[in-house]
Protein backbone atom coordinates (compact mmCIF):
# COMPACT_ATOMS: atom_id res chain seq x y z
CA UNK A 1 0.00 0.00 0.00
CA UNK A 2 3.18 2.46 -0.03
CA UNK A 3 2.79 4.62 -3.36
CA UNK A 4 4.57 7.33 -1.95
CA UNK A 5 6.00 7.60 -5.70
CA UNK A 6 2.19 7.86 -7.22
CA UNK A 7 2.11 12.02 -7.65
CA UNK A 8 -1.15 13.97 -8.40
CA UNK A 9 0.18 14.00 -12.15
CA UNK A 10 0.27 10.20 -11.99
CA UNK A 11 3.22 9.91 -14.87
CA UNK A 12 6.89 10.00 -14.66
CA UNK A 13 8.45 10.66 -11.31
CA UNK A 14 10.10 14.01 -11.41
CA UNK A 15 13.24 14.38 -8.79
CA UNK A 16 11.50 14.95 -5.57
CA UNK A 17 11.29 17.98 -3.75
CA UNK A 18 10.97 16.49 -0.19
CA UNK A 19 12.27 12.70 0.55
CA UNK A 20 12.51 11.44 4.12
CA UNK A 21 14.35 7.85 4.18
CA UNK A 22 13.99 5.97 6.70
CA UNK A 23 13.60 9.18 9.32
CA UNK A 24 13.62 8.94 12.52
CA UNK A 25 13.24 11.60 15.17
CA UNK A 26 13.84 11.84 18.94
CA UNK A 27 12.59 14.25 21.59
CA UNK A 28 14.10 13.87 24.99
CA UNK A 29 13.99 10.29 25.64
CA UNK A 30 11.33 9.00 23.70
CA UNK A 31 11.27 8.36 20.09
CA UNK A 32 8.56 10.59 18.00
CA UNK A 33 8.75 9.22 14.89
CA UNK A 34 10.36 5.99 13.31
CA UNK A 35 11.36 4.53 10.27
CA UNK A 36 9.13 7.05 7.69
CA UNK A 37 9.61 6.69 4.03
CA UNK A 38 7.62 9.65 2.56
CA UNK A 39 8.53 12.06 -0.94
CA UNK A 40 7.03 15.07 -1.89
CA UNK A 41 7.16 15.99 -5.94
CA UNK A 42 6.42 19.15 -7.88
CA UNK A 43 2.95 19.87 -7.80
CA UNK A 44 1.69 17.36 -5.38
CA UNK A 45 -0.81 18.21 -2.43
CA UNK A 46 -0.30 15.77 0.33
CA UNK A 47 -2.41 15.17 3.56
CA UNK A 48 -0.99 13.70 6.57
CA UNK A 49 -3.66 12.32 8.58
CA UNK A 50 -3.47 10.56 12.41
CA UNK A 51 -4.47 11.79 15.79
CA UNK A 52 -2.92 14.27 18.08
CA UNK A 53 0.03 13.15 19.25
CA UNK A 54 0.84 10.69 16.54
CA UNK A 55 4.31 12.76 15.51
CA UNK A 56 2.41 14.80 12.60
CA UNK A 57 4.26 18.42 13.66
CA UNK A 58 7.33 16.53 14.34
CA UNK A 59 7.05 15.16 10.71
CA UNK A 60 6.44 18.78 9.26
CA UNK A 61 9.61 20.25 11.27
CA UNK A 62 12.04 17.23 10.62
CA UNK A 63 10.80 18.04 6.41
CA UNK A 64 11.78 21.39 7.39
CA UNK A 65 14.59 20.95 8.67
CA UNK A 66 14.11 22.38 12.01
CA UNK A 67 14.46 19.31 13.88
CA UNK A 68 17.04 16.83 13.51
CA UNK A 69 16.70 13.01 12.47
CA UNK A 70 18.17 10.41 14.80
CA UNK A 71 18.01 8.05 12.34
CA UNK A 72 17.47 8.10 8.64
CA UNK A 73 17.59 11.55 6.97
CA UNK A 74 15.50 14.15 4.89
CA UNK A 75 16.58 15.67 1.80
CA UNK A 76 15.63 18.84 0.47
CA UNK A 77 16.17 19.44 -3.45
CA UNK A 78 18.87 21.85 -3.66
CA UNK A 79 17.49 25.16 -3.26
CA UNK A 80 14.36 24.25 -2.53
CA UNK A 81 12.46 27.20 -0.49
CA UNK A 82 10.59 25.76 1.81
CA UNK A 83 7.08 28.01 3.73
CA UNK A 84 5.56 27.06 6.86
CA UNK A 85 2.08 28.56 8.24
CA UNK A 86 2.19 27.64 11.93
CA UNK A 87 -1.20 26.24 14.09
CA UNK A 88 -3.13 29.18 14.93
CA UNK A 89 -2.64 28.08 18.60
CA UNK A 90 0.78 28.25 18.83
CA UNK A 91 0.77 31.91 17.86
CA UNK A 92 0.62 34.78 20.90
CA UNK A 93 -2.32 37.08 19.55
CA UNK A 94 -1.34 39.70 21.97
CA UNK A 95 2.11 40.01 20.89
CA UNK A 96 1.67 44.04 19.29
CA UNK A 97 2.34 43.25 15.81
CA UNK A 98 0.13 44.43 12.57
CA UNK A 99 -0.80 42.41 9.61
CA UNK A 100 1.71 44.15 7.55
CA UNK A 101 4.41 43.81 9.95
CA UNK A 102 3.50 39.80 10.27
CA UNK A 103 3.75 39.25 6.33
CA UNK A 104 6.91 41.66 5.81
CA UNK A 105 9.06 39.95 9.03
CA UNK A 106 9.82 37.09 6.84
CA UNK A 107 11.64 39.06 4.10
CA UNK A 108 15.73 39.93 4.32
CA UNK A 109 16.28 43.38 5.51
CA UNK A 110 18.85 44.19 2.56
CA UNK A 111 19.78 47.70 4.25
CA UNK A 112 20.60 49.42 7.42
CA UNK A 113 17.38 50.59 7.62
CA UNK A 114 14.31 48.29 8.62
CA UNK A 115 11.68 50.25 6.75
CA UNK A 116 10.27 48.59 4.11
CA UNK A 117 11.09 49.81 0.35
CA UNK A 118 8.46 51.28 -1.74
CA UNK A 119 8.60 48.04 -3.49
CA UNK A 120 8.08 45.94 -0.82
CA UNK A 121 5.28 47.34 0.29
CA UNK A 122 3.55 47.11 -2.82
CA UNK A 123 4.55 43.12 -2.74
CA UNK A 124 2.75 43.30 0.81
CA UNK A 125 -0.26 44.80 -0.29
CA UNK A 126 -0.50 42.36 -3.52
CA UNK A 127 -0.50 39.25 -1.42
CA UNK A 128 -2.55 41.16 0.64
CA UNK A 129 -5.11 41.58 -1.85
CA UNK A 130 -5.11 38.32 -3.20
CA UNK A 131 -5.71 36.48 -0.09
CA UNK A 132 -8.61 38.85 0.30
CA UNK A 133 -6.34 40.90 3.31
CA UNK A 134 -6.84 44.25 1.07
CA UNK A 135 -6.97 47.29 3.76
CA UNK A 136 -6.21 45.45 6.58
CA UNK A 137 -2.27 46.47 6.48
CA UNK A 138 -2.40 48.31 9.67
CA UNK A 139 -4.54 45.58 11.63
CA UNK A 140 -3.28 44.46 15.26
CA UNK A 141 -3.08 40.55 14.60
CA UNK A 142 -5.80 40.00 16.59
CA UNK A 143 -8.89 42.14 15.34
CA UNK A 144 -9.09 39.62 12.84
CA UNK A 145 -11.76 36.50 12.13
CA UNK A 146 -10.05 32.96 12.61
CA UNK A 147 -9.74 32.57 8.48
CA UNK A 148 -8.32 36.06 7.60
CA UNK A 149 -5.61 35.23 11.11
CA UNK A 150 -4.98 32.12 8.75
CA UNK A 151 -4.52 34.02 5.90
CA UNK A 152 -2.21 36.66 7.11
CA UNK A 153 0.14 33.26 8.00
CA UNK A 154 -0.50 32.34 4.61
CA UNK A 155 0.32 35.92 2.75
CA UNK A 156 3.76 35.70 5.28
CA UNK A 157 4.88 32.38 3.45
CA UNK A 158 3.69 33.30 -0.11
CA UNK A 159 6.02 36.39 0.18
CA UNK A 160 8.52 33.87 -0.15
CA UNK A 161 7.81 32.83 -2.86
CA UNK A 162 7.99 29.42 -1.75
CA UNK A 163 8.26 25.79 -3.71
CA UNK A 164 7.23 23.97 -0.88
CA UNK A 165 4.19 25.21 1.81
CA UNK A 166 4.45 23.22 4.55
CA UNK A 167 0.70 23.75 7.02
CA UNK A 168 0.43 22.77 10.43
CA UNK A 169 -3.46 22.11 11.24
CA UNK A 170 -4.86 25.05 9.27
CA UNK A 171 -8.29 23.74 9.93
CA UNK A 172 -8.31 23.27 13.77
CA UNK A 173 -10.48 25.50 15.35
CA UNK A 174 -12.11 27.32 12.28
CA UNK A 175 -15.65 27.48 11.29
CA UNK A 176 -17.31 25.06 8.27
CA UNK A 177 -17.46 28.10 5.85
CA UNK A 178 -13.78 29.42 7.04
CA UNK A 179 -12.44 25.92 6.07
CA UNK A 180 -13.70 25.89 2.50
CA UNK A 181 -12.51 28.96 2.09
CA UNK A 182 -8.67 28.41 3.05
CA UNK A 183 -9.21 25.05 0.97
CA UNK A 184 -10.12 27.02 -2.09
CA UNK A 185 -7.11 29.50 -1.40
CA UNK A 186 -4.80 26.13 -0.82
CA UNK A 187 -6.79 25.05 -4.22
CA UNK A 188 -5.75 28.09 -6.32
CA UNK A 189 -1.99 28.36 -5.14
CA UNK A 190 -1.64 24.14 -6.15
CA UNK A 191 -2.95 24.62 -9.49
CA UNK A 192 -0.73 24.66 -12.22
CA UNK A 193 -0.03 28.12 -14.52
CA UNK A 194 -1.04 29.67 -15.55
CA UNK A 195 -4.38 30.36 -13.01
CA UNK A 196 -2.28 28.53 -10.03
CA UNK A 197 1.52 29.18 -8.82
CA UNK A 198 2.19 25.23 -8.94
CA UNK A 199 3.01 25.34 -5.27
CA UNK A 200 3.66 21.89 -3.98
CA UNK A 201 1.31 21.39 -0.59
CA UNK A 202 2.03 19.36 2.59
CA UNK A 203 -0.35 20.12 5.58
CA UNK A 204 -1.28 18.07 8.67
CA UNK A 205 -5.11 17.71 9.47
CA UNK A 206 -7.28 15.63 11.57
CA UNK A 207 -10.59 16.26 10.14
CA UNK A 208 -10.98 13.17 7.78
CA UNK A 209 -14.33 14.03 6.39
CA UNK A 210 -14.15 18.00 5.89
CA UNK A 211 -10.57 18.06 4.72
CA UNK A 212 -8.77 15.38 4.01
CA UNK A 213 -11.19 13.21 1.88
CA UNK A 214 -10.96 16.27 -0.23
CA UNK A 215 -7.36 15.78 -1.37
CA UNK A 216 -5.71 14.09 -4.25
CA UNK A 217 -2.82 12.26 -1.92
CA UNK A 218 -3.20 11.05 2.08
CA UNK A 219 -0.83 9.66 4.03
CA UNK A 220 -2.10 8.04 7.39
CA UNK A 221 0.31 8.81 10.11
CA UNK A 222 1.07 7.20 13.47
CA UNK A 223 4.92 7.19 14.39
CA UNK A 224 5.48 6.28 10.94
CA UNK A 225 3.50 5.89 7.62
CA UNK A 226 0.27 3.40 7.37
CA UNK A 227 -1.22 3.63 4.47
CA UNK A 228 0.20 6.46 1.37
CA UNK A 229 -2.25 6.93 -1.84
CA UNK A 230 -5.45 8.42 -2.87
CA UNK A 231 -8.12 9.13 -0.59
CA UNK A 232 -10.28 5.61 -1.04
CA UNK A 233 -7.17 3.58 -1.43
CA UNK A 234 -6.82 5.33 2.68
CA UNK A 235 -9.53 5.32 4.31
CA UNK A 236 -10.24 1.67 4.76
CA UNK A 237 -11.57 0.05 8.21
CA UNK A 238 -8.18 -1.28 8.21
CA UNK A 239 -5.78 1.39 7.83
CA UNK A 240 -7.96 3.78 9.61
CA UNK A 241 -8.07 1.39 13.27
CA UNK A 242 -4.44 0.84 13.21
CA UNK A 243 -3.81 4.92 12.45
CA UNK A 244 -6.43 5.71 15.39
CA UNK A 245 -6.60 2.64 17.48
CA UNK A 246 -10.15 2.76 17.45
CA UNK A 247 -12.60 1.06 14.41
CA UNK A 248 -14.10 2.73 12.04
CA UNK A 249 -16.82 3.02 9.37
CA UNK A 250 -16.28 3.62 5.76
CA UNK A 251 -19.34 4.54 3.74
CA UNK A 252 -19.19 6.01 -0.23
CA UNK A 253 -21.05 9.14 -0.95
CA UNK A 254 -20.96 10.37 -4.52
CA UNK A 255 -17.44 8.65 -5.28
CA UNK A 256 -15.87 10.23 -1.81
CA UNK A 257 -15.13 8.15 1.26
CA UNK A 258 -17.30 8.81 4.35
CA UNK A 259 -15.43 7.59 7.52
CA UNK A 260 -17.58 7.11 10.50
CA UNK A 261 -16.20 6.31 14.17
CA UNK A 262 -17.26 2.79 15.12
CA UNK A 263 -19.87 2.56 18.26
CA UNK A 264 -21.11 6.13 17.74
CA UNK A 265 -24.59 3.91 17.15
CA UNK A 266 -24.75 2.98 20.84
CA UNK A 267 -23.22 5.96 21.95
CA UNK A 268 -26.31 8.23 21.04
CA UNK A 269 -28.23 5.84 22.03
CA UNK A 270 -27.49 5.68 25.74
CA UNK A 271 -26.97 9.26 25.67
CA UNK A 272 -30.82 9.94 24.25
CA UNK A 273 -31.52 7.56 27.07
CA UNK A 274 -30.22 9.74 29.49
CA UNK A 275 -32.29 12.63 28.16
CA UNK A 276 -35.35 11.02 28.49
CA UNK A 277 -35.23 9.93 31.89
CA UNK B 1 9.89 85.81 38.71
CA UNK B 2 11.20 83.87 41.80
CA UNK B 3 9.56 80.85 40.78
CA UNK B 4 11.22 80.65 37.14
CA UNK B 5 14.30 81.51 38.92
CA UNK B 6 13.68 78.54 41.54
CA UNK B 7 12.72 75.89 38.38
CA UNK B 8 15.95 76.50 37.21
CA UNK B 9 18.16 76.26 40.40
CA UNK B 10 18.85 73.12 40.21
CA UNK B 11 20.58 73.29 36.44
CA UNK B 12 23.03 75.36 37.44
CA UNK B 13 24.61 72.43 39.39
CA UNK B 14 26.90 70.75 37.16
CA UNK B 15 26.29 67.55 39.20
CA UNK B 16 22.61 67.55 38.38
CA UNK B 17 22.59 68.73 34.86
CA UNK B 18 25.14 65.40 35.02
CA UNK B 19 22.60 63.57 36.67
CA UNK B 20 19.74 64.45 34.36
CA UNK B 21 21.69 63.46 31.43
CA UNK B 22 22.18 60.11 32.63
CA UNK B 23 18.62 59.46 34.09
CA UNK B 24 17.06 60.61 30.78
CA UNK B 25 19.79 58.70 28.41
CA UNK B 26 19.38 55.74 30.72
CA UNK B 27 16.00 55.33 30.87
CA UNK B 28 15.40 55.59 27.37
CA UNK B 29 17.78 52.53 27.14
CA UNK B 30 16.63 50.91 29.48
CA UNK B 31 13.02 51.71 27.33
CA UNK B 32 14.42 50.12 24.24
CA UNK B 33 16.14 47.04 25.85
CA UNK B 34 12.52 46.24 27.88
CA UNK B 35 10.41 46.15 24.52
CA UNK B 36 12.63 43.07 24.48
CA UNK B 37 12.72 42.11 28.06
CA UNK B 38 8.54 42.49 27.79
CA UNK B 39 7.89 40.95 24.68
CA UNK B 40 10.02 37.72 25.33
CA UNK B 41 9.10 37.26 29.27
CA UNK B 42 13.10 38.02 30.55
CA UNK B 43 11.84 40.47 33.58
CA UNK B 44 13.00 37.85 35.57
CA UNK B 45 15.95 37.46 33.69
CA UNK B 46 16.85 41.19 34.09
CA UNK B 47 15.84 40.94 37.68
CA UNK B 48 18.38 38.38 38.54
CA UNK B 49 21.45 39.46 36.61
CA UNK B 50 20.82 43.08 38.34
CA UNK B 51 21.17 41.27 41.85
CA UNK B 52 24.29 38.99 40.07
CA UNK B 53 25.70 42.37 39.58
CA UNK B 54 25.95 43.77 42.77
CA UNK B 55 28.09 40.85 43.99
CA UNK B 56 30.35 41.47 41.63
CA UNK B 57 30.27 45.01 42.18
CA UNK B 58 30.50 44.39 46.08
CA UNK B 59 33.24 41.92 45.18
CA UNK B 60 35.35 44.54 43.05
CA UNK B 61 35.24 47.32 45.51
CA UNK B 62 36.49 45.22 48.45
CA UNK B 63 39.18 44.21 45.71
CA UNK B 64 39.63 47.48 44.57
CA UNK B 65 39.20 46.44 41.37
CA UNK B 66 37.16 48.74 38.69
CA UNK B 67 33.37 48.58 39.05
CA UNK B 68 33.07 47.54 35.54
CA UNK B 69 35.30 44.98 35.64
CA UNK B 70 34.25 43.27 38.42
CA UNK B 71 30.67 43.70 37.72
CA UNK B 72 31.02 42.75 34.35
CA UNK B 73 32.93 39.05 34.54
CA UNK B 74 30.57 38.13 37.33
CA UNK B 75 27.59 39.14 35.67
CA UNK B 76 28.79 37.14 32.55
CA UNK B 77 29.83 33.72 35.11
CA UNK B 78 26.47 33.95 36.69
CA UNK B 79 24.52 33.99 32.71
CA UNK B 80 26.66 31.10 31.84
CA UNK B 81 26.24 29.46 35.20
CA UNK B 82 22.58 29.94 35.09
CA UNK B 83 22.00 28.33 31.42
CA UNK B 84 24.09 25.30 32.48
CA UNK B 85 21.98 24.62 35.34
CA UNK B 86 18.76 25.35 33.37
CA UNK B 87 19.88 22.55 30.40
CA UNK B 88 19.77 19.97 33.21
CA UNK B 89 15.60 20.51 32.93
CA UNK B 90 14.93 18.75 36.06
CA UNK B 91 15.93 22.71 37.69
CA UNK B 92 13.73 25.28 35.87
CA UNK B 93 15.36 28.30 34.28
CA UNK B 94 13.67 30.86 37.00
CA UNK B 95 14.59 28.12 39.81
CA UNK B 96 18.16 28.35 38.60
CA UNK B 97 18.07 32.06 38.38
CA UNK B 98 16.86 32.41 42.18
CA UNK B 99 19.14 29.92 43.13
CA UNK B 100 22.56 31.92 41.65
CA UNK B 101 21.46 35.82 41.89
CA UNK B 102 20.27 35.29 45.20
CA UNK B 103 23.12 33.43 46.53
CA UNK B 104 25.47 36.47 44.82
CA UNK B 105 23.12 39.01 45.97
CA UNK B 106 23.65 37.57 49.62
CA UNK B 107 27.25 37.21 49.53
CA UNK B 108 27.28 41.25 48.06
CA UNK B 109 25.02 41.99 51.18
CA UNK B 110 27.67 40.19 53.44
CA UNK B 111 30.49 41.99 51.86
CA UNK B 112 28.63 45.31 52.26
CA UNK B 113 28.11 44.56 56.07
CA UNK B 114 31.68 43.72 56.79
CA UNK B 115 33.36 46.76 54.57
CA UNK B 116 30.37 48.96 54.12
CA UNK B 117 31.97 51.52 55.85
CA UNK B 118 34.97 52.00 53.99
CA UNK B 119 33.10 51.35 50.64
CA UNK B 120 30.32 53.68 50.05
CA UNK B 121 29.96 52.96 46.24
CA UNK B 122 28.48 49.45 47.44
CA UNK B 123 25.31 51.30 48.95
CA UNK B 124 25.21 53.15 45.52
CA UNK B 125 24.75 50.19 43.28
CA UNK B 126 22.25 48.71 45.63
CA UNK B 127 19.89 52.26 45.66
CA UNK B 128 21.50 53.95 42.84
CA UNK B 129 22.88 57.58 42.97
CA UNK B 130 22.32 59.68 39.83
CA UNK B 131 23.77 62.52 42.03
CA UNK B 132 27.25 60.70 42.26
CA UNK B 133 27.80 60.25 38.45
CA UNK B 134 31.10 59.87 36.69
CA UNK B 135 32.30 61.40 33.22
CA UNK B 136 32.76 57.45 32.77
CA UNK B 137 29.06 56.38 34.12
CA UNK B 138 27.92 59.15 31.08
CA UNK B 139 30.15 57.78 28.63
CA UNK B 140 29.34 54.12 29.76
CA UNK B 141 25.61 54.32 29.08
CA UNK B 142 25.83 56.72 25.87
CA UNK B 143 28.05 54.07 24.08
CA UNK B 144 26.12 51.29 25.30
CA UNK B 145 22.50 52.75 24.24
CA UNK B 146 24.36 53.76 20.85
CA UNK B 147 25.60 50.64 20.50
CA UNK B 148 21.91 49.07 21.60
CA UNK B 149 20.62 51.04 18.47
CA UNK B 150 22.94 50.49 16.19
CA UNK B 151 21.94 46.24 16.93
CA UNK B 152 18.19 47.02 17.07
CA UNK B 153 17.60 48.81 13.67
CA UNK B 154 20.23 46.49 11.55
CA UNK B 155 18.91 43.37 12.97
CA UNK B 156 15.28 44.80 12.86
CA UNK B 157 13.29 42.10 11.34
CA UNK B 158 15.84 39.18 12.62
CA UNK B 159 14.91 40.28 15.98
CA UNK B 160 11.22 40.49 15.35
CA UNK B 161 11.02 37.40 13.87
CA UNK B 162 12.79 35.70 16.20
CA UNK B 163 10.81 37.12 18.98
CA UNK B 164 7.28 36.56 17.54
CA UNK B 165 7.67 33.12 15.90
CA UNK B 166 10.83 31.51 17.25
CA UNK B 167 9.93 28.19 15.37
CA UNK B 168 9.21 29.93 11.78
CA UNK B 169 11.95 32.22 12.14
CA UNK B 170 14.28 29.12 12.55
CA UNK B 171 12.91 27.52 9.12
CA UNK B 172 13.11 30.79 7.56
CA UNK B 173 16.97 31.27 7.94
CA UNK B 174 16.52 33.14 10.60
CA UNK B 175 19.74 32.19 13.26
CA UNK B 176 17.32 32.33 16.68
CA UNK B 177 19.53 31.59 18.98
CA UNK B 178 22.40 34.12 18.19
CA UNK B 179 19.37 37.03 18.10
CA UNK B 180 18.77 35.92 21.60
CA UNK B 181 22.51 35.96 22.59
CA UNK B 182 22.55 39.49 20.82
CA UNK B 183 19.23 40.39 22.99
CA UNK B 184 21.37 38.77 26.46
CA UNK B 185 24.27 40.62 25.55
CA UNK B 186 22.64 43.83 25.57
CA UNK B 187 20.84 43.40 28.15
CA UNK B 188 23.98 42.22 30.34
CA UNK B 189 25.86 45.40 29.25
CA UNK B 190 22.36 47.67 29.80
CA UNK B 191 21.94 46.51 33.42
CA UNK B 192 25.85 46.87 33.74
CA UNK B 193 26.05 50.46 33.08
CA UNK B 194 22.85 51.56 34.60
CA UNK B 195 22.79 49.79 37.51
CA UNK B 196 24.48 52.02 39.75
CA UNK B 197 22.63 55.09 38.42
CA UNK B 198 18.84 53.55 39.38
CA UNK B 199 19.97 50.83 41.85
CA UNK B 200 19.93 47.07 41.92
CA UNK B 201 16.33 46.95 43.70
CA UNK B 202 14.84 49.20 40.81
CA UNK B 203 16.58 48.45 37.59
CA UNK B 204 14.12 45.86 36.38
CA UNK B 205 11.12 48.44 36.88
CA UNK B 206 12.80 50.94 34.57
CA UNK B 207 13.27 47.61 32.49
CA UNK B 208 9.50 47.12 32.61
CA UNK B 209 7.33 50.33 32.93
CA UNK B 210 8.16 52.20 29.56
CA UNK B 211 7.88 48.91 27.76
CA UNK B 212 4.77 47.79 29.25
CA UNK B 213 2.89 51.41 28.97
CA UNK B 214 4.03 51.72 25.67
CA UNK B 215 2.35 48.33 24.84
CA UNK B 216 -1.10 49.78 25.88
CA UNK B 217 -0.54 53.02 23.60
CA UNK B 218 0.19 50.85 20.45
CA UNK B 219 -0.66 47.31 18.94
CA UNK B 220 2.38 47.88 16.31
CA UNK B 221 5.57 46.63 17.17
CA UNK B 222 7.46 49.45 14.88
CA UNK B 223 5.86 52.30 17.01
CA UNK B 224 6.84 50.42 20.38
CA UNK B 225 10.69 50.16 19.94
CA UNK B 226 10.28 53.89 19.44
CA UNK B 227 7.58 54.92 21.78
CA UNK B 228 9.07 52.59 25.10
CA UNK B 229 12.66 54.99 24.97
CA UNK B 230 10.92 58.11 24.52
CA UNK B 231 8.65 57.36 28.14
CA UNK B 232 11.81 55.72 29.19
CA UNK B 233 13.53 58.75 28.69
CA UNK B 234 10.71 61.06 30.21
CA UNK B 235 10.25 58.88 33.06
CA UNK B 236 13.85 59.63 33.82
CA UNK B 237 14.44 63.09 33.29
CA UNK B 238 11.17 63.89 35.29
CA UNK B 239 11.75 61.12 38.37
CA UNK B 240 15.02 62.82 38.39
CA UNK B 241 14.27 66.71 38.07
CA UNK B 242 11.13 65.71 40.64
CA UNK B 243 13.51 64.59 43.39
CA UNK B 244 15.72 67.44 43.36
CA UNK B 245 12.36 68.91 45.36
CA UNK B 246 11.16 66.05 46.93
CA UNK B 247 14.40 65.72 48.41
CA UNK B 248 13.83 61.85 47.79
CA UNK B 249 16.63 58.91 46.14
CA UNK B 250 15.78 59.83 42.51
CA UNK B 251 15.40 56.09 41.39
CA UNK B 252 12.86 55.42 43.71
CA UNK B 253 11.13 59.07 42.11
CA UNK B 254 12.28 58.07 38.71
CA UNK B 255 10.01 54.49 39.22
CA UNK B 256 6.92 56.20 41.02
CA UNK B 257 7.13 58.66 37.84
CA UNK B 258 6.69 55.65 35.56
CA UNK B 259 4.41 53.91 37.60
CA UNK B 260 1.80 57.00 37.92
CA UNK B 261 2.21 57.48 34.08
CA UNK B 262 1.22 53.60 33.81
CA UNK B 263 -1.33 53.51 35.69
CA UNK B 264 -3.12 56.53 34.01
CA UNK B 265 -2.80 54.94 30.30
CA UNK B 266 -3.99 51.46 31.55
CA UNK B 267 -7.41 53.54 32.98
CA UNK B 268 -7.72 55.48 29.92
CA UNK B 269 -6.88 52.58 27.50
CA UNK B 270 -8.91 50.43 29.39
CA UNK B 271 -11.88 52.45 28.47
CA UNK B 272 -11.05 52.90 25.16
CA UNK B 273 -10.34 49.19 24.42
CA UNK B 274 -13.68 48.14 26.26
CA UNK B 275 -15.43 50.39 23.19
CA UNK B 276 -13.16 48.91 20.32
CA UNK B 277 -14.01 45.40 21.38
CA UNK B 278 -17.59 45.83 22.14
CA UNK B 279 -17.97 48.02 18.57
CA UNK B 280 -16.40 44.66 16.70
CA UNK B 281 -19.20 42.68 17.39
CA UNK B 282 -21.24 44.33 15.36
CA UNK B 283 -19.29 42.58 12.25
CA UNK B 284 -19.90 39.40 13.51
CA UNK B 285 -16.91 37.30 12.95
CA UNK B 286 -15.52 36.07 16.75
CA UNK B 287 -12.36 37.51 18.52
CA UNK B 288 -10.09 33.85 18.87
CA UNK B 289 -10.08 33.13 22.54
CA UNK B 290 -5.93 33.67 23.42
Amino acid sequence: MKSSALNSSGNAFPAPLIACDHLSCTYGNGTVIEGVDLSVHPGEFVGIVGPSGSGKTTLLKAMLGSIKASHGSVTRASGLSVAYVPQLETVDWNFPVTVGEVVGMSRPQKSWWPGSSSSERQAIEEVLERLGLGGLVQRHIRELSGGQQQRVFLARALIQKPDVLILDEPTAGIDVTTRHEILHVLADLNEGPPQGDGIAIVLTTHDLNGLAAHLPRLVCFNRTVIADGTPSEVLQPYFLERTFGAPMEVLQHGGMPIVLEQGSDELRLRLSRKGAS
Amino acid sequence: MIFAVDLWKPFTYEFFRNGLLIATLAGALCGLIGVFVVLRGMSYIGHGLSHAVFGGAALAAVLNLSYFLGAGLWGLASGLMIGRVARKRIIGADAAIGVITTASFAMGLALQARFGQAKQSIDAVLFGNVLGVFTGDLLAVAGVGILSVVVVVTLYRKLLFATFDPEVAGVSGVNVPGMEAVLMVLLSATILVTVRVIGVLLISALLVLPAVTARLLTNSFGRMLWLSPVLGAIFGGVGMYVSWYADVPSGAVIILAGTLVFIVVYTAVGVRRRGRVAGMDHHGPSLRAA
